[in-house]
């Protein structure tokens, strides 16, 4: 079979037209194709807790959570900005030991301690990247896998904050269905409020930097300013989850700097399809919990999932939101040329 | 016409490791003035854009906007007193509808500031602005075409865009860097009511241009440029007379054919 | 008086080794603009193939690096050819596939079982000699001979020979090179044969000096990005002249201030250079000043 002889034809499918204007108000159907997907995912995030056969895979539903928002905040970054961010661990430790180093010394509650994490993380984060902001490409990916690298071992060379071992006691949840549904319903509010925010003006202005960033000088807009407002937004978000990831782990130490956190919201946003932002969110729901599956297999499973990431970015780059997201809306057939 | 000039250039000079992109170019540009750069490739045209938009510093010299120093300023402040610029090469933003290209340059404090309600202010409607910023600039507004995505615009609809990007600011000075080049002689035909119409509404304008008949059309003064040294400032026809601009620009083959041109 | 000379010869030693150790990854970088984070691995991977060859089948020391380096060749070969070549130009895309590619061969081999104590190397010549007091293993001043000789040739290829050539075109512009009729994929390839070899060569003359560690691939990597940031990312004589740099800092760093600051000294380093000169020290700053 010669391939040049046919194409793939791609066709909206006619519910997705209708629902294009205000017309899809007039009719159940329209409406429930609208908002069909995002029910689905806002009630089973809701009641995954609820189906979780024990506390070990409640635990698994929060790092998941973890990692969704830092794969949320690399697709931001990556996707709608264009600054390429390796510095997942950055800002899960900065968030990390703010928040153990406000409840152990100050013996603020976790409600506390991890908002106040959040923007002082964010913060912190941003004042560190801010130098970095004219570089692009390989080289800001470059510093900012640096970063976590360069922190962890100042920690460990100063013995400050706790050394190699770590701040240890921090104070955990008092409720755990407090706790779960804290992150989920976090990044609920990330998702939907990132997904609001790249479609206003101001998200505009973020792609176009991407896109563009001559332009956007040219246009009179402080490239810098909305630069580093991304990047404060990006990382708040990894902030925390760092926060968050002190207090359910009663811990803060040096692994909060480790390559994982780096890695695997790539991976996430990879196979979840990148610039999409549920995708990323998707990817961390499946990864993470294959990779604690196969916890038993030790290192294996960081090969596994090296092996699907590549798998994913060498034949199917565009990731399995954008794919479903073609079926949900269009039809497929081969068409003879 | 007004005596006080709205930009000065003295002494510019941008220096690439030792070769002189520009050399100590001095000149003044009245209000709505049409002013056409022309010189051979490499000789400096687009390096002088880009300094005066502060996109490159210049090695010294200085530009001045009403009286003001700017030459050190960043780019983005430059742009925003009011001196829009054309790319040559045109990237618009492409992973944006035509009509969205246009909603960052409305989103500046600049369009905000200027435009008040109507032209994009705090309150406007920045897709209606730019629907309307378009159709003067000649896409169809009850078409598809401002809403189709910029990475599949012809070239022509492209240079439009580049010129609304600018429009959108309300500037006072336009820097069109080449926007003729690369069009066909139908679509220069139609550009040329909209540089004229630019004027009109008080805008000055520098334009580089290789189109020479198009530029001399609308152009009420030119300058020439060659290896980086302003060889010589006058009306159109001044220029065509000149002989230096003659062997510098065209060979001293071609004369005959630049009298027919003017 | 003493511990400058020490200092001296330590660090032209550590520098020699920072060199090698960057020297593949600049050329993949320079010729190809593919950041190849897969370094480490390759690195780590050569020092247990020559292990295998050594001790699992008995081959003479000599001729099992012999083919260990050509075995690596062959990998960096299958990694260009079967991934790399897929997702070039998309600088993301490379940058994840070759670090998820590194980061498969390295956890695999833990996982295989290959850390621990056991691995070792036997060095070229044992004992150590005195220069001017200062005690030298000798098996590092074989190190400091090969590099500063491995250097030279590098020097010597590129300039005199037809493929060196080529690689500096391809380097310098790639599409003017296509148009001279230089086969930019396949000088990619041999980039990334010759950039792996290196990288074998550098396990070869390094790892005798410790045990054969998964972890210090990723230090390699580090250091390799470092001294290549440094230098000017594909400059190749801009990483020899930084990795003198890094290593006389790391030296400093290591006599004055403790062990520990030894990463400490070049992760400053990537991160300072990067925020005051992104092209490196000796890079050419022409392409980042013409984006206008």
């Amino acid at each position: 079979m010669e391939i040049g002889h046919r194409r793939k034809e791609r066709l909206d499918r006619g519910v997705k037209v209708r629902t294009e204007g205000l017309y899809a108000l007039m009719s159940w159907r329209e409406l429930g194709y609208l908002t069909m997907p995002r029910l689905v995912l806002i009630i089973g995030m809701l009641i995954l807790p609820l189906v979780m056969p024990s506390m070990y895979w409640q635990r698994v539903i929060s790092i998941v959570c973890i990692y969704a928002l830092l794969s949320l905040s690399f697709d931001f970054l990556a996707h709608f900005v264009g600054l390429v961010s390796l510095g997942g661990a950055f800002f899960i430790g900065s968030g990390g030991y703010i928040a153990a180093i406000l409840n152990t010394i100050l013996g603020l509650p976790p409600m506390v301690s991890i908002p106040i994490s959040t923007l002082l993380g964010a913060v912190i984060c941003t004042l560190f990247l801010f130098p970095c902001l004219p570089l692009r490409g390989v080289y800001f990916a470059i510093i900012t896998l640096m970063f976590p690298l360069l922190l962890g071992r100042v920690i460990e060379a100063l013995d400050i904050l706790g050394g190699t071992d770590g701040i240890l006691g921090v104070g955990s949840f008092t409720n755990s269905w407090v706790e779960q549904y804290f992150i989920i319903l976090m990044v609920l509010f990330y998702l939907f409020g990132m997904r609001r925010l790249v479609n206003l003006d101001i998200g505009l202005v973020f792609r176009a930097v991407m896109d563009n960033d001559q332009a956007v000088r040219a246009s009179g807009i402080n490239l810098t300013y909305y630069k580093t407002v991304a990047v404060f937004i990006a990382s708040s978000m990894g902030c925390l989850a760092g926060g968050y990831l002190a207090h359910i782990y009663m811990w803060a130490g040096l692994s909060m700097f480790a390559l994982d956190f780096s890695i695997l919201p790539i991976a996430a946003t990879v196979i979840g399809g990148s610039g999409t932002l549920v995708g990323p969110v998707l990817g961390a729901f499946i990864l993470v919990p294959i990779s604690e599956l196969l916890r038993a297999f030790g290192t294996l499973r960081i090969v596994f999932y090296a092996l699907i990431l590549l798998a994913f970015i060498v034949f199917r780059s565009e990731g399995i939101m954008v794919y479903g997201q073609r079926k949900y809306q269009q039809f497929e057939k081969w068409v003879k040329v | 016409m007004n005596n006080q000039p709205i930009l000065q250039m003295r002494g510019v000079t941008k220096t690439f490791g030792g070769i002189f992109a520009l050399n100590e170019v001095s000149f003044d540009l009245f209000e709505s003035d049409i002013l056409g750069i022309i010189g051979p490739n490499g000789s400096g045209k687009t390096t002088l854009v880009n300094c005066i938009t502060g996109f490159i510093k210049m090695t010294y010299g200085e530009v001045l906007f009403r009286g003001k120093n700017i030459s050190r300023r960043p780019a983005y402040k430059i742009a925003d007193m009011g001196i829009a610029r054309t790319f040559q090469i045109m990237r618009p933003y492409f992973s944006l509808p035509a009509y969205k290209n246009l909603v960052i340059p409305l989103f500046s404090p600049r369009a905000k500031r200027t435009g008040g309600w109507r032209g994009g202010g705090k309150l406007g409607d920045r897709n209606a602005v730019s629907i309307d910023i378009l159709e003067e600039m000649g896409f169809e507004r009850e078409s598809y075409v401002p809403y189709k995505m910029a990475s599949n615009l012809p070239t022509g609809y492209l240079k439009r865009l580049e010129l609304a990007r600018c429009l959108a600011l309300k500037p006072e000075i336009i820097l069109c860097d080449e926007v003729f080049s690369g069009l066909s002689m139908s679509e220069i035909a139609s550009m040329v009511p909209l540089i004229e119409r630019l004027q009109i509404e008080g805008i000055t304008l520098i334009m580089i241009e290789h189109r020479l008949r198009e530029l001399f059309q609308v152009a009420n003064r030119v300058l020439v440029l060659n290896f980086g040294e302003k060889l010589i400032e006058g009306t159109p026809g001044e220029v065509m007379a000149d002989k230096k601009v003659k062997e510098a620009y065209f060979g001293s083959e071609k004369v005959e054919e630049v009298e027919t041109y003017a | 008086m003493d511990i400058l000379i020490e200092i001296l010869i330590y660090g032209s030693i550590r520098s020699i080794t920072l060199a090698l150790m960057a020297l593949g990854f600049a050329l993949v970088y320079g010729t190809s603009r593919v950041p190849n984070f897969a370094h480490g691995a390759l690195y780590i991977i050569n020092g247990f193939i020559v292990w295998s060859f050594l001790r699992l089948l008995g081959l003479n020391y000599f001729f099992s690096i012999l083919l260990a380096i050509i075995v690596i060749g062959v990998i960096g070969a299958l990694i260009y050819q079967i991934i790399l070549i897929r997702v070039r130009g998309i600088a993301i895309s490379e940058i994840i596939a070759s670090y998820a590619i590194g980061l498969a061969i390295l956890e695999g081999l833990r996982w295989g079982g290959f850390k621990g104590m056991t691995y070792t190397l036997p060095t070229f010549i044992q004992g150590s000699i005195f220069i001017v007091g200062v005690p030298v293993d000798l098996h590092r001043i074989v190190v400091l001979i090969c590099g500063a000789a491995l250097i030279g040739f590098l020097w010597l290829f590129t300039h005199y020979t037809r493929i060196g050539l080529a690689l500096r075109g391809m380097a310098q512009d790639e599409r003017a090179a296509l148009m001279l009729g230089i086969d930019s994929d396949r000088m990619a390839v041999v980039a990334m044969v010759f950039g792996s070899m290196l990288a074998g060569l550098a396990a070869v003359l390094l790892l005798p000096l410790g045990n054969i560690v998964v972890e210090s691939g990723y230090n390699v990597l580090i250091l390799a990005i470092a001294v290549c940031i440094v230098g000017g990312l594909g400059s190749w004589m801009g990483a020899v002249l930084a990795a003198f740099l890094i290593g006389f800092a790391q030296i400093l760093t290591e006599v004055y201030l403790g062990t520990h600051f030894k990463t400490v000294v070049a992760l400053l380093a990537i991160i300072i250079t990067l925020i005051l000169r992104p092209s490196g020290l000796f890079g050419r700053q022409k392409e980042l000043e013409e984006r206008v």
